[in-house]
């Protein structure tokens, strides 16, 4: 559990951080919190010959509100995500997810960039940011530009992001107010990856959902935003036969692999259940 | 008499001895970081060694290329089978009779199985030089079901014994069959089964689990070319036994080996064993003459070093209709690994499994137990427990529940009918055991009240019909389970490890100013020994506890001693203390009596002094006569005070307990909330109350992590699964329920203090509590027994079979 050697390097802005990546090409790797890469670094799994650690670099920090949209710079920790209690106000699936994330030690570290850009499908905030419709502010060699979390997600551990590029921050419109909300995890334990999760947001209009975002945890090689399953949610009063319809549509889209969480059959029935429970809780919380 | 002296009631409280709940003396450098565990250790020049292990299950090494890993710097050498085979060092002897490869020499055997041993400077170079040794390996087809070990087209594992027809426990029936091991009366036991009104039969499986303790195996190992002498720090269970087993191994004669235990980090049997890393380290502190050291990361502790349990057992019990057992059998088979490693009593290939009749009182018993080979990890070490001992009360306690639902009758009353009664002690079970002491019935009748267990039968069925009306997806069970546990092995006559006695030792000095140093062959890996061991001693000698320091674990300080599991330490070396406190009473008593100008018969000993019968103002304390014992000339008394005993205990102590567990099953989700757990432990004389609820939390709480999670499990390759902290379950805080903790006293009759060892108890009674709750949740939709562990996906199976998941 020690990992091959390694170069250590600590840009302090983008722009730096940019030039070493195109410096160093593949062989190297942008590290943040570290809580994904160094585990996989001590089995080998990954071995970059160089590390810019990004840590130092400002412009990465910091939640804020830019035109009505929340803004959350990669290096926001969990533990900060937590804290933030604009966040809390605006969006706060966000700290609920955080908090079903690992423990105290690892939210301290981990960072909100890592979680998004890792691509490991066990991460839990990408599917809340599918739910959010959020795009991810990506800077490379050849300047700046946007992805949809919806669209970033390829397969296990690949993505969208270029060779060279770094993701700056989060942008997320704020769901409106008095939106309903549920993140729904079930694992076997404090610091486990989903057995299977479901993110949910949604609106009521009196007594009939007017909109609705579903997207799930773990349950495939990348996150899974359910369109169907949403769509199966608007226009009703979230009864039991449209939660049902949504159910069946959730499950539909699933894939999960079968490990030692349990078989494949399992994982896809939980997966409904958290959905149900996620719907639920969003419905009792929406006030319109 | 002197109006100042305290009473006798307020100079016995100050000594903190027997009955105190004095907080931990090892508590100070634990809680401040200043524990000196293992990889605490540096000496000058100190080299790293690190090993190469197999990628496969089973698999014909081809080659091994070191070229690579020597040119890296820093490496000083590679060390392979071929290094070995000169020294006579290619296999070891394992404590069960067998050999266990040190380096694998022509085929690996179960994945993780160390290969190449690579030495440099620093711990990372000698993880560089590890991925640049290249073996070249044929694979193998992989046997990791037990149940095919002894079929006729199973591969063959061990071709260096394969023509082999005799084990080291009697004839061995195939290439891939260790031994069978037989208890009890098989004819009687067919004749009652027979007979029997109703027999239930079931299948109940013990998975392979493995210790995990927090800090992972590891040692450093120095030997000294100048002085011949060879020193081992390590964490080990049993310095002397691994002395020993070094010096038959090395032919380093044994008093050129010093083995020392420093602080450990945890055991539970994972540490008893001698493992090659040991052996490495050794053989490369005499090849470069520096000081090595070795120390496991969690995976390989987790693939390598001794795994748990691993039995199949075949029940049929037999009853009459009004529920009484009249017979018991079991047939097992013992999946041991690509080596016999288990760590039991030499005469005891099965551990002592055959204490399988539990607490009951049954008439007629048989059991028989097939050792095999497979592709995996080697060890059966008792985790947490006396040999085997786990197996048999899960064996025993689920088959009692199996046959409750037969007879449709409530198992706690099925138990309470079965009993082995108060009167009945000292009892000999149905395979010949002699229960010391017991009093069933009263820690039953206890547990069942604390609970409110009538009280919780009625909830459950309101809550069963409430489930069945749709207004709840959640299922109660009820878990009772009673344990008799067989500790503190053991006697000289039968209990051995590789033909050493298994008695402890205490010696100790008081000091001339009335302090004490005393030595035990046992060595604590948490289990508070300083901190006991003195009150045994306090109340012994009149010696306040804290004025007593207590040593183990180096042996060329310490008696010998076969060292702490299967909670022996208090059993046997707890009692060696008791008795060379006496011998030291005794010689205090001798000069106390030419002080004083009086016969020894006329004194007498109160708390912490001796008293001249009839005359109360004459006495001299402890205290005093440490003193004198050093500064007078007495005629007919050597000087000094001292005093060594070295106790083969005439039994062993038979600790018992009833758990109560309630559950809430989610049947949507497989989550099993613990909702209560009650734990009465009668473990005779209480010596330290608070240390015995710690030790009860945690045996309990590595009893939540077996029933519910830990496993570690082989695909069809051989490939190991679940052996990282990722998937091994070991619950944190947030898991962990309360233990409410109760307790009843039977003092053991032929302890000197009639204390039976409590550290294992909670592990051996709490997996069947909990398991039973889980299976009694299901009980009325007709489950009759469901397998361990009970995670999430296991229990929604369960309830998916019975169809309640839609
Ligand atoms: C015991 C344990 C339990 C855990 N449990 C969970 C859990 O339940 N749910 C969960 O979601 N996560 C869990 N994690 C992972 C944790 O949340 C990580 O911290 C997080 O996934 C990655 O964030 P990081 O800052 O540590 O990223 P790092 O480990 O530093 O990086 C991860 C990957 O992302 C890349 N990267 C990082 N930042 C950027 C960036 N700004 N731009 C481009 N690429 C970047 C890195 O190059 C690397 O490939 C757990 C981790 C541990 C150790």
């Amino acid at each position: 559990m020690i990992p091959g050697q390694f170069d250590y390097h600590r840009p302090a802005s983008v722009s730096q951080a940019i030039g070493l990546l195109a410096e160093f090409g593949e062989n190297a790797r942008i590290v943040a919190g570290g809580h994904s890469l160094i585990p996989m670094m001590k089995l080998r799994m990954a071995t970059p010959d160089h590390l810019v650690d990004i840590q130092d670099i400002p412009e990465l920090k910091g939640v804020r509100e830019d035109a009505g949209a929340l803004v959350i710079g990669a290096l926001v920790t969990q533990t900060e995500l937590i804290a933030s209690e604009l966040l809390a106000e605006k969006c706060p699936i966000l700290r609920e997810t955080a908090l079903q994330i690992a423990d105290p030690q690892v939210r301290n570290a981990g960072t909100i960039g890592g979680n998004v850009a890792n691509g490991d499908p066990g991460n839990d905030m990408p599917a809340v940011m599918q739910a959010l419709a959020a795009t991810y502010d990506i800077a490379g060699p050849n300047g700046a530009r946007q992805v949809a979390a919806r669209d970033f997600y390829e397969a296990a551990f690949l993505t969208a992001l270029k060779d060279g590029e770094i993701l700056t921050s989060i942008r997320i419109a704020a769901p409106a107010a008095g939106h309903g909300y549920a993140y729904q995890k079930q694992k076997r334990k404090i610091g486990d990856y989903a057995t299977a999760a479901a993110a949910v947001i949604l609106e009521m209009s009196v007594g009939t959902c007017s909109s609705a975002s579903l997207a799930l945890t773990n349950v495939g090689d990348t996150p899974l935003y359910a369109a169907a399953a949403s769509q199966a949610l608007v226009g009703t009063a979230l009864d039991e036969t449209a939660i049902g319809n949504a159910v069946a549509a959730a499950k539909d889209i699933t894939d999960p692999a079968a490990d030692s969480r349990g078989p494949k059959d399992f994982r896809t029935y939980v997966a409904g259940v958290m959905v149900k429970r996620a719907i639920e809780t969003a419905r009792s919380r929406a006030t319109a | 008499m002197n109006e100042q002296t305290p009473t006798p009631s307020e100079r016995a409280e100050k000594l903190q001895g027997l009955g105190s709940s004095r907080k931990r003396v090892e508590d100070a450098r634990f809680t401040q970081g200043k524990g000196n565990y293992i990889d605490d250790m540096k000496l000058p020049g100190m080299l790293f060694g690190d090993f190469v292990r197999s990628i496969y299950g089973h698999a014909r090494i081809t080659s091994i290329n070191k070229e690579a890993a020597l040119a890296l710097p820093g490496v000083l050498a590679v060390i392979t089978v071929e290094d070995l085979k000169p020294l006579k060092l290619d296999y070891m002897p394992t404590l069960a009779g067998d050999v266990q490869a040190v380096l694998a020499g022509d085929k690996v055997l179960f994945q993780g199985q160390e290969v190449a041993f690579v030495v440099a400077e620093d711990r990372y170079i000698a993880a560089d030089a590890v991925e640049l040794v290249e073996v070249e390996y044929q694979e193998l087809p992989a046997l990791v079901d037990p149940f095919k070990a002894m079929e006729p087209e199973a591969p063959v594992l061990r071709e260096d014994i394969k023509d082999k027809t005799e084990g080291a426990h009697g004839p061995r029936k195939n290439p891939n069959h260790i031994f069978t091991w037989e208890a009890g009366d098989a004819e009687a036991t067919e004749t009652a089964l027979d007979q029997a009104e109703v027999v239930a039969k079931e299948l109940i499986s013990y998975q392979r689990c493995h210790p995990c303790p927090l800090e992972t195996c590891g040692c450093v190992a120095s030997m000294d070319k100048v002085n011949g002498k060879l020193t081992v720090w390590g964490t080990f269970q049993a310095p002397h036994a691994v002395r020993t087993v070094a010096s038959l191994i090395t032919n380093i004669p044994e008093h050129k080996i010093r083995i020392v235990s420093p602080d450990i980090g945890g055991g539970f049997g994972n540490k008893v064993g001698v493992y090659p890393g040991y052996i490495c380290a050794i053989v490369a502190s005499i090849v470069t003459g520096a000081p090595v050291k070795w120390i496991e990361d969690r995976i390989e502790n987790l693939s390598a070093t001794a795994f748990a349990r691993d039995y199949h057992m075949k029940g049929e019990i037999g009853a009459t209709r009004d529920g009484k057992i009249t017979a018991l059998r079991c047939y097992a088979i013992a999946d041991h690994g690509a080596f016999d490693a288990c760590a039991d009593p030499t005469k005891f290939p099965a551990g002592f499994f055959s204490i399988f009749t539990g607490s009951y009182d049954i008439p007629a018993a048989f059991l028989s137990v097939d050792g095999v080979y497979t592709n995996k990890a080697p060890g059966g070490v008792a985790y947490r427990c006396s040999f085997r001992v786990t197996e048999a009360s899960y064996f025993i306690e689920r088959m009692i529940d199996v046959l409750a639902r037969e007879l449709n009758m409530d198992p706690a009353e099925l138990r309470m009918k079965n009993f082995i009664k108060k009167e009945q002690f000292p009892y000999t079970s149905a395979t010949g055991w002699e229960y010391d002491s017991g009093d069933y019935q009263t820690a039953m009748d206890k547990a069942l009240q604390a609970v409110d267990y009538t009280g919780l039968r009625t909830e459950q069925k309101a809550n069963r019909e409430a489930f069945e009306r749709g207004e709840t997806r959640k299922l109660m069970g009820v878990g009772v389970a009673f344990f008799t546990e067989i500790v503190g092995a053991g006697p000289v006559k039968n209990c051995d490890i590789l033909g050493l006695g298994m008695f402890d030792s205490c010696e100790i000095r008081i000091h001339p100013t009335g302090s004490a140093i005393a030595r035990l062959g046992t060595i604590s890996q948490g289990q508070g020994h300083a901190t006991t061991f003195a009150q045994i001693l306090a109340s012994e000698i009149g010696i306040a506890a804290e004025n007593i320091t207590v040593e183990e674990g180096d042996t060329d300080t310490a008696p010998y001693g076969l060292g702490t599991y299967g909670s022996r330490s208090t059993p046997v070396a707890g009692a060696a203390a008791a008795m060379a406190g006496r011998k030291i009473r005794a010689k205090a008593q001798m000069i106390a009596a030419y002080l004083l100008e009086v016969h020894d018969n006329d004194l007498e000993w109160e708390v912490d002094r001796f008293v001249v019968k009839g005359a109360p103002e004459r006495f001299k304390t402890m205290t005093e006569l440490a003193f004198a014992a050093y500064n007078q000339a007495i005629p007919g008394i050597e000087p000094g005070l001292e005093a060594v005993s070295y106790y083969d205990p005439p039994n062993m102590t038979y600790p018992f307990g009833a758990y109560i567990c309630v559950v809430d099953i989610d049947v949507d989700t497989g989550v099993t909330e613990i909702r209560r757990f009650y734990a009465l432990d009668d473990c005779g004389t209480r010596i330290n109350p608070m240390i015995i609820e710690g030790q009860v939390h945690g045996g309990l709480t590595e009893a939540l992590a077996i029933a519910m999670g830990q496993e570690i499990t082989y695909d069809e390759l051989g490939n190991v699964q679940g052996a990282s902290l990722l998937d091994y379950f070991m619950p944190t805080a947030v898991e962990t329920p309360h233990w409410e903790t109760d307790s009843t006293v039977t003092p053991s009759p032929h302890h000197p203090i009639g204390a039976k060892g409590v550290g294992e108890s909670p592990n051996v009674g709490g997996v069947s509590a909990i398991s039973n709750a889980v299976n009694d949740a299901f009980a009325h939709l007709g489950l009759k027994h469901t397998a361990m562990p009970h995670d999430h996906w296991r229990v929604w199976k369960t309830a998916q079979k019975l169809g309640l998941t839609g």
